[in-house]
């Protein structure tokens, strides 16, 4: 171990390994934001809402079911996927027609129920969530000490991001999905069935935040308010990366962890407040954000 | 020539309506505090007014802002501030709110109008985020106590506003007061161009009007007035706390604009109403209030998008 400006490595890198894991979360819930808006037209505020569902419904099978961690992983973005295609269904498809702003408002409505039940069934206390046997334990790589969950983390993370862009800029399926989003009537003259793609779409996205959820179970408690403030950092990271584009949203994702980290080492106060100020930033110097193709 | 005439006739009708209204209203709320306690009336009137600033914007230049929790917060904590600490009659002091959240307003709306429709939303919202987090950190907003047993002080040296009905009045004619100018900033030439803008902004800027300017002006209005309601609400409650900086605030003025009629004149007064009678009525089932928000927003996005003031004005074919 050894000193860098008078802060021990293990505090910096560990900082800033707890960046790139906010940075993974930012990463996986900007995509799907990102990914949803492309196909639907709407911003979805209940993305926090679902990454939250997703850490519950890892705890629940715990409880419940006694499935652990590896079944959650594949069973809570499934679970909270298939409630997203009932969500599409039921209210979103009415809104396509209508202003932007109506999917914000409705989307937003559906959080206040999501997040106001949970609350009132488990608090505002968090439930603790255990590291996987199979992860504990860690690595001393010299200059810090690494768990091995937060390693697992962070690679499992941009692995997913990687293979969402690779699906979507480079096989069949997602060229389908981007031309739908260019001009979806066209490409139904084609024969191709676009509303069924978009409740798909809308189940994937929200699958991812509920994949990111059950990551987040063991690093941070399981929360009834653990998306509300996430989701508005995520909207910031959304603003700086424009939506315009995949690798850009995973770029900026992690990128913004890791500022946000080193912003803890070296200047606590604003580490809350980090992410805006850059957002106030570029919206002076770039205004269609960093990777964006105009408003 | 007779188009010309014919669309005077349709204002001077609008005209009429609306003054009919307005007197209504007047008078329901001049009666009021005999069968409704003070408090809870003056609290609904500092979230009509604080609606009526957000519907300046969503209803007449059609820019939803998710933020506004900040101007209504921090215009509260600055007045209870400047009443408490500096010792400003309350006159004063909510004159210091209103023009620190213009001075907010300023920045905010230049910082969103940069970007359209469903960016400026986020924008706003992140921002109101990040100040919420300094009204965290600030040592003069005293965190979490907030700032408390703020003095009501006489206004203009002479009324004394610890007595309720004093107290009641001055709101009253805040509240009247700043409607009026709301209205006539609607139905100037000015609001005229923000209509256009919320109808077809490109056309409006081929048309020579510099859009971006007409934006932060509405949005800094929409601050401006937004901080007097805080202000005031501030002086009534003796308070100014996190709770009326935070987000779930910028979400409850939206749906109360919502549920009254986004872009109605007395639609945000209706709502402000129903939703604070609503809340005083569910203290008791706690977080189930959040619960019983999003359902009202689900409902009123999917089946009634004109809101209460809105579909009788419809009804009536009357503009409202």
């Amino acid at each position: 171990m050894f000193e860098l400006f008078g802060i021990s490595s293990q505090a910096l890198f560990g900082q800033l390994l707890i960046g790139l894991i906010n940075g993974s979360f930012y990463a996986l819930l900007s995509l799907g934001l990102a990914v949803i808006f492309g196909m639907l037209n709407i911003i979805n505020f209940t993305h926090g809402a679902q990454y939250m569902l997703g850490a519950f419904t890892a705890y629940f099978l715990l409880q419940y079911a006694g499935l652990g961690y590896w079944w959650a992983i594949v069973l809570a973005p499934l679970l909270v996927g298939i409630t997203g295609i009932v969500i599409e269904r039921l209210f979103l498809q009415w809104l396509y027609k209508l202003d932007h702003l109506y999917g914000l408002l409705l989307t937003f409505g559906l959080a206040l129920i999501l997040e106001g039940t949970f609350r009132n069934f488990f608090g505002s206390s968090g439930q603790p969530y255990s590291v996987p046997p199979a992860l504990q334990g860690g690595q001393n790589l010299g200059f810090m000490f690494l768990p091995n969950y937060r390693a697992w983390v962070v690679v499992f993370s941009l692995a997913v991001c990687l293979t969402t862009w690779f699906v979507i800029e480079r096989t069949k399926l997602g060229s389908y999905l981007r031309a739908a989003t260019e001009n979806p009537a066209l490409v139904r003259a084609f024969g191709i069935n676009v509303p069924r793609m978009i409740t798909l779409t809308y189940g994937f996205g929200v699958a991812l935040a509920a994949l990111a959820g059950v990551m987040a179970a063991p690093v941070y408690n399981v929360s009834p308010q653990m998306g509300a403030n996430l989701i508005i950092v995520v909207f910031a990271v959304v603003v700086i990366g424009g939506m315009g584009s995949i690798m850009g949203a995973i770029l900026t994702g992690f990128g913004l962890g890791l500022i946000e980290g080193l912003t803890k080492v070296f200047f606590p106060e604003a580490s809350n407040t980090v992410i805006f100020i850059i957002m106030a930033i570029v919206l002076l110097i770039r205004p269609a954000g960093l990777f964006g193709r105009g408003a | 020539m007779q188009r010309v005439a014919e669309l005077s006739k349709e204002h001077a009708l609008r005209a009429r309506s609306e003054a009919i209204a307005f007197v209504i209203m007047a008078c329901v709320l001049i009666v009021a505090p005999v069968f409704a306690y003070p408090v809870f009336l003056m609290k609904a009137l500092c979230f009509a007014l604080f609606a009526c600033a957000f519907n300046l914007l969503i209803g007449y230049v059609g820019l939803l802002s998710f933020g506004h929790a900040l101007f209504f917060g921090w215009a509260s904590y600055i007045s209870a501030h400047a009443a408490k600490v500096w010792g400003f009659p309350p006159e004063l002091a909510i004159l210091s709110g209103a023009v620190g959240a213009a001075g907010l307003g300023t920045i905010v709306g230049a910082l969103a109008i940069r970007r359209q429709g469903i960016y400026f939303a986020m924008i706003t919202l992140a921002l109101a985020q990040m100040m919420y987090f300094f009204a965290v950190q600030a040592p003069f907003t005293h965190g979490e106590d907030g700032i408390q047993a703020v003095p009501r002080g006489k206004l203009f040296g002479f009324i004394d506003l610890a007595d309720q009905t004093n107290m009641y009045v001055t709101v009253l004619v805040i509240f009247l007061g700043c409607f009026l100018l709301i209205y006539r900033i609607i139905n100037s030439p000015f609001g005229e161009v923000l209509k256009a803008i919320r109808e077809n902004e490109p056309r409006a800027i081929s048309l020579g009007y510099r859009s971006e300017r007409y934006k932060l002006v509405a949005f800094v209005l929409s601050a401006t007035f937004a901080g007097v309601a805080g202000a005031t609400k501030a002086l009534v409650f003796q308070l100014a706390s996190l709770t009326d900086v935070d987000w779930p605030i910028s979400g409850e003025v939206i749906l109360m604009t919502l549920v009254g009629g986004l872009g109605t004149l007395f639609g945000p007064v209706v709502g402000a109403f129903f939703m604070v009678t609503l809340e005083n009525y569910l203290t008791t089932i706690g977080q189930w209030v959040f619960v019983v928000q999003g359902v009202i927003f689900v409902i009123c996005v999917l089946l009634f998008r004109r809101g209460i003031i809105g579909e009788l004005a419809h009804v009536l074919r009357v503009k409202l």
